[in-house]
């Protein structure tokens, strides 16, 4: 098993926790049929090092797994990271835990590049990406409001601590997502197939139950001739509201 | 935020995607700063070479000042070190994973034009500044090396 990194330092008040979720999807790109179809992706030592790009880091432990256990999951080390956050304090300490683990269990170092204060990837060049991982906030329960956005994404002036609400209103950004759960995954969605990597571009995004996830699935595949989806990992078998799914989305010579 | 970020970014702003002026952002009022790290990672800046937007890191590194960099991008055997490639492979206790991979590598070394690659693209950090896009004129701030590209309402 491929260790976790840490987060230890990562303050919860205001970052969302690592959990449920987010260790399916490390589950998810090290199970051996996604390592599998990951290496054939991209072992070719000669080709150029792949971009992982991760939207909505949170803590960063996805990206620090992915980023410090390259060789197992795509086959070499020469990978690029780079994540995205809407949440500046989440900039800070994702990148703090990329690096702790990269240079903690990374056996072979792979490239650190930034965490960027963006909304989604919307700063990201075009078919520059050739990993994309999205845990979205997929809770069905209403968007916070924006306009507090620019005030709540700094500490207070002249204090050292940001306040309750603040926090309440971060939090709510990691997991509110609006009507089905779907509102910022599907901003997102729209977004995979200008970023991907035309060629070699792949995509996963967490799903839960409430996001209508067979819905979702026929839309991607409506996007157009050789646009593929698949759900290659899942967790709570139980019909419980929170069942998990993620899916891989990709695109084949049509 | 290093300088190889940039060749990943362009202007947030939707409709300034399709112009070519909106890449690369161009760095002002930088303060800069070099994060040394470990070791030159020399697999990684051959296989980078051709993901490399040349030109335009040119573009970047005289906007900060930094020394010219060539005209055109270095070659993988620029980045090698002559003598080194040569050096009979000597067995060392075999770590566990790619351990042929690595023996192989392990005898290359690093040129001094890839040492300098790896400063310029690795090293060398926006600290505190903006980015400019080159179409629109909006600025990006980067504070604490964290560059911020969310957009006020009105632009969103």
């Amino acid at each position: 098993m491929l260790p976790t990194p840490s987060t230890s330092h990562v303050c919860f008040d205001r970052v969302y926790e690592p959990a449920e979720d987010s260790f399916l999807l490390l589950d998810t790109i090290s199970s051996s049929s996604e390592a599998a179809f990951l290496r054939e992706r991209f072992h070719e030592a000669s080709s150029t090092p792949p971009l992982i790009l991760e939207v909505g880091v949170g803590s960063g432990v996805v990206l620090a797994f992915a980023a410090a256990n390259a060789s197992s999951v795509l086959g070499r080390h020469d990978v690029l990271t780079l994540g995205t956050d809407i949440n500046s304090f989440a900039c800070k300490a994702a990148s703090q835990t990329v690096e702790s683990a990269i240079k903690d269990f990374g056996c072979k170092p792979s490239v650190f590049l930034d965490i960027v204060n963006c909304d989604l990837a919307s700063a990201v060049r075009s078919h520059s990406v050739d990993v994309f991982i999205f845990n979205p906030p997929y809770v069905p329960a209403e968007l916070p409001d924006l306009s507090r956005h620019q005030s709540f994404n700094t500490l207070p002036a002249g204090k050292e601590s940001t306040t309750f609400e603040q926090d309440s209103y971060l939090l709510e950004l990691s997991y509110a997502g609006g009507e089905d759960g779907m509102v910022v995954a599907n901003r997102m969605l729209e977004q995979i197939p200008e970023i991907l990597d035309e060629e070699r571009g792949v995509a996963y995004v967490l799903l839960c139950a409430q996001n209508k996830p067979e819905e979702v699935k026929r839309r991607i595949r409506d996007w157009g001739p050789g646009w593929m989806v698949e759900t290659v990992g899942s967790s709570g078998k139980q019909a419980g509201w929170e069942k998990l799914q993620i899916v891989r989305i990709w695109k084949t010579a049509a | 935020m290093k300088l190889l970020t940039l060749n990943f970014l362009t202007c947030a702003i939707k409709t300034c995607k399709t112009s070519p002026a909106s890449f690369p952002l161009h760095p002002r009022d930088c303060e800069l700063e070099v994060v040394e790290s470990e070791s030159v990672n020399l697999p990684f800046l051959k296989n980078i070479l051709p993901r490399l937007m040349w030109d335009e890191l040119r573009v970047i590194a005289d906007e900060l000042g930094l020394p010219a960099l060539p005209s055109t991008p270095p070659t993988r055997d620029d980045l090698v070190e002559p003598s080194s490639s040569s050096t009979t492979t000597i067995s060392h206790a075999q770590n566990a994973g790619n351990a042929a991979e690595g023996q192989q590598q392990a005898e290359e070394k690093p040129s001094q034009t890839a040492r300098d690659l790896h400063r310029v693209l690795l090293e060398t950090c926006i600290k505190e500044g903006k980015l400019v896009c080159g179409n629109c004129g909006h600025e990006y701030k980067v504070m604490e090396g964290v560059a911020n590209f969310l957009l006020p309402g009105h632009l969103v």
